[in-house]
């Protein structure tokens, strides 16, 4: 305990001396906040966001459960505890953003050789080299392990070749973790090998993607005779299935952590909204049907509310209810978009232009692209699917 | 507020649940109903869950309760629920129980909560008075006499009704149909003269009456809580009430969904398990993530009773919502996947459809709750 206090004091004066003051809570707002993902190509409007990200990068505290032999903090959890705590009470802000941490980490952590773990943690920890992910294809979106990305073994090399899609900003990555087929004639499941690839290698193109929305993170990413050294493979030959799906539960980890997909798209209030644009009388939305429709969605996010609380308070045997979790995540996401928009009514379907507000055109635009969360990370009825094998238990 | 139930409370489920198991399954309640019993309630039967305790459980321990709050009377209703025990633990251990503990004189809880530790009254609250809940709407009369009360009037769909020894009674003393105040909740013994009771048959077999009060005579003394707040206090005892049915629709939710479950995993047709069949797969799903999401407005309910939330209201009103619509999910569903056997009188699924239609109605449907829900969070 005596040490945990030592500790405390030792973190609150770090981040008091370090924590640039433009990265606390309170900051002027005339300065830029940037959206710090680090790599080779990252840009900063606000240089403070470089210096904060180095300085955290540099102590490990990016990730600071990983042992410092890979770059990482060396805290234990409670020590952990403690730096948020710190952190939180000064406002400080996320240093990095990344899908180094959140999915490829954990995974070389325990499927990477010491030379891999000792080549590749400390860059993402310090935010040297941003990662994206390369796993569904035009052919595989949910029978991923349908996949057909070929890399052909050359001696001490593979060559790569296939198309990728929904790579999120891999036109702003420097490395990609992907999945390959290494055995075509094997069974579908047992062919699949989980590859790194540099970016920069000759032969890798990305293009992005244009959504109903309108520009989207997401592009496509193709491999042409993409030579890619043995030393990249992660775990054995034809064995990268296993390390596909506990990267997969990273994945579905760090997004509930985010407070999942509820939280995405538009954060305006539907009740203000309809009150505004429907009307209000006698301080209630003066309709009475978009009323008990909106009361009606009210009642099942108040309820959903309840659930996620529930199971953390019951200590995270979220695994049977994650799949529950993204469902209803996504579908009233949705629900909550298709009612605000037709509260917003003609304003709520605006495109372009000065005529209307801004915070109407980006409404339309969230709703479009709440119509992907429910197929993004497992689309809704695969969610049913697992939910009905894995814990109702009903047969194949 | 944690939404898990504590050591306490998980070992009255864990009786509960032997006691529903072992003493009254769904048979029990079948032959009740086939014998077309006096009180559609089992004597022996409710003396043993007062044996139990669990008459007393929202009583104070200085008149022989346990005072283990709302949570621990509705986890031992959920489990009731899932085996459709009957009994008058709901309009006595919960309604009768908490009303007089939390609203009586000290001469009322002596009077009545020993005897309802010992099992050897019951009670009823008798509120609505048309096919639709609305305790504003009260037209019942008191009108003081000198310095007594004569109640004329009749009171609709009382629980347990028919076989109650003490009602509590909810009349206008002032004011017009519309208005909560003006309200005044009376406490009467069922078998002092004007008083009439008209048993009514519904569709889930338990024991209701419609109740005539003709210049029943009341004094001061029978006054629960203050003259003219009755409002008030019967919405109070109401959400209670509200919140532990929840439970018991939960449980009646879990069974239908347990019983279908099991029989989608042995059913056969075409040759297969009609498990199979992800058009069946999805549904189940479904109602999973229903009930799932019921459990959680229950206990967040059944918490914020027991630590008198400011939100109690609303947090009453989503679980009555929720458990009454999940319900209506199930039981439809339900009887669908059996297929012809679920439309059967001789298979149980059917006893689940019409309490849970009845239940729906119990202080106010999903729809009364959507809308107060509305009401209280300002939409």
């Amino acid at each position: 305990m005596q040490n945990l206090e030592e500790f405390r004091k030792e973190v609150k004066e770090w981040l008091n001396d370090n924590c640039p003051q433009s990265m606390r809570a309170g900051a002027n707002p005339s300065i830029p906040i940037d959206e710090v993902w680090g790599g080779r190509k990252a840009e900063y409007k606000n240089p403070e966001s470089k210096l904060w990200l180095d300085r955290m990068g540099a102590k490990g505290w990016t990730m600071p459960t990983v042992s410092k032999e890979y770059g990482g903090g060396g805290l234990t959890a409670d020590e952990v505890t403690i730096l948020n705590q710190e952190m939180f009470a000064i406002g400080a802000k996320g240093p990095l953003l990344s899908f180094g941490i959140w999915m490829l980490a954990p995974v070389l952590l325990e499927y990477g050789t010491e030379e891999q773990k000792k080549e590749h943690l400390p860059k993402i920890i310090k935010g040297e080299i941003r990662w994206c992910q390369g796993y569904s294809e035009p052919g595989s979106g949910s029978d991923l392990a349908s996949l057909a990305t070929k890399a052909e073994d050359n001696g001490d090399h593979f060559i790569v070749n296939g198309q990728k899609v929904w790579t999120s900003y891999a036109d702003k990555a420097d490395w990609i973790f992907a999945l390959v087929r290494t055995g075509p004639k094997e069974p579908k499941h047992d062919g699949i090998s989980f590859l790194l690839i540099d970016m920069e290698t000759a032969g890798v193109s990305t293009k992005p993607i244009t959504l109903i929305s309108g520009k989207s993170p997401f592009c496509e990413t193709f491999f042409d005779d993409v030579k890619v050294p043995k030393e990249n493979l992660i775990g054995q030959q034809n064995a990268g299935w296993a390390i596909a799906k506990a990267l997969l539960q990273h994945e579905r980890a760090f997004l509930s952590s985010f407070g999942l997909a509820s939280s995405m798209g538009s954060g305006r209030d539907l009740v203000s909204i309809a009150k505004k644009h429907i009307g209000e009388e006698d301080g209630k939305i003066s309709n009475g049907f978009y009323r008990s429709q909106i009361t009606a969605h009210k009642i099942k996010e108040h309820a959903f509310g309840l659930t996620l609380k529930r199971a953390k308070d019951e200590g995270g045997k979220a695994s049977a209810t994650a799949s529950m979790f993204k469902l209803y995540g996504s579908e009233h996401n949705k629900r909550r978009h298709e009612l605000m928009i037709a509260a917003t009514g003609i304003n709520g379907v605006a495109w372009d232009g000065d005529e209307f507000d801004k915070k109407d055109k980006d409404l339309t635009r969230a709703w479009l692209r709440t119509k992907g969360n429910s197929i993004e990370g497992g689309t809704s009825e695969v969610q049913l699917n697992v939910i009905s094998k894995r814990v109702l238990g009903l047969p194949s | 507020m944690k939404l898990i139930l504590t050591e306490e409370q998980e070992f009255l489920r864990d009786t509960a649940r032997d006691f529903a198991r072992e003493r009254t399954p769904v048979t029990h309640f079948r032959s009740l109903r086939d014998n077309k019993d006096e009180n559609l309630w089992d004597k022996d039967i409710w003396q043993e869950m007062v044996n139990l305790g669990w008459s007393g459980i929202l009583i104070p321990e200085e008149f022989g309760g346990s005072d283990f709050g709302v949570a621990g009377i509705s986890v031992i209703l959920q489990e009731c629920g899932k085996t459709l025990t009957p009994s008058p633990l709901f309009s006595t251990g919960v309604l009768g129980a908490y009303a007089i503990s939390n609203f009586g004189t000290k001469e009322q809880k002596e009077k009545y909560l020993p005897k309802i530790v010992s099992g050897e009254i019951t009670t009823a609250l008798a509120v609505d008075e048309s096919s639709h809940h609305d305790p504003s709407k009260t037209l019942f009369k008191a009108e003081q006499k000198a310095s007594n009360f004569l109640l004329n009037g009749k009171k609709t769909f009382v629980i347990d009704g028919a076989s109650a020894d003490i009602f509590i009674v909810l009349a206008r003393t002032s004011g017009n149909s519309g208005d909560l105040a003006g309200l005044t909740l009376f406490v009467v013994e069922s078998s002092i003269d004007g008083i009439k009771k008209i048993k009514l048959d519904m569709a889930d077999s338990r024991n209701y009456a419609n109740i005539e009060f003709n210049n029943v005579e009341c004094s001061n003394e029978d006054i629960l809580g203050a003259l003219e707040s009755g409002g008030e206090t019967v919405e109070r005892i109401l959400d209670i009430g509200r919140i532990a049915m929840s439970a018991e629709m939960l449980g009646n939710a879990e069974s239908a969904f347990e019983t279908t479950i099991e029989y989608l995993k042995q059913r056969k047709q075409f040759g297969v398990v009609i498990g199979t069949f992800q058009a069946l797969q999805h549904r189940a799903a479904e109602m999973f993530c229903e009930i799932e999401l019921t459990k959680s407005a229950v206990m967040a309910a059944i918490h914020g009773a027991d630590e008198n939330s400011n939100e109690l209201q609303r947090l009453s009103s989503l679980a009555k919502t929720i458990a009454g619509e999940t319900l209506n999910l199930v039981s439809n569903e339900a009887i669908q996947m059996h297929g012809g056997i679920g439309v059967t009188d001789e298979y149980d699924l059917g006893f689940f459809i019409k309490r849970s239609r009845v239940a729906e109605q119990i202080f106010g449907s999903s729809t009364y709750h959507t809308e107060r829900y509305a009401n209280l969070s300002g939409f």
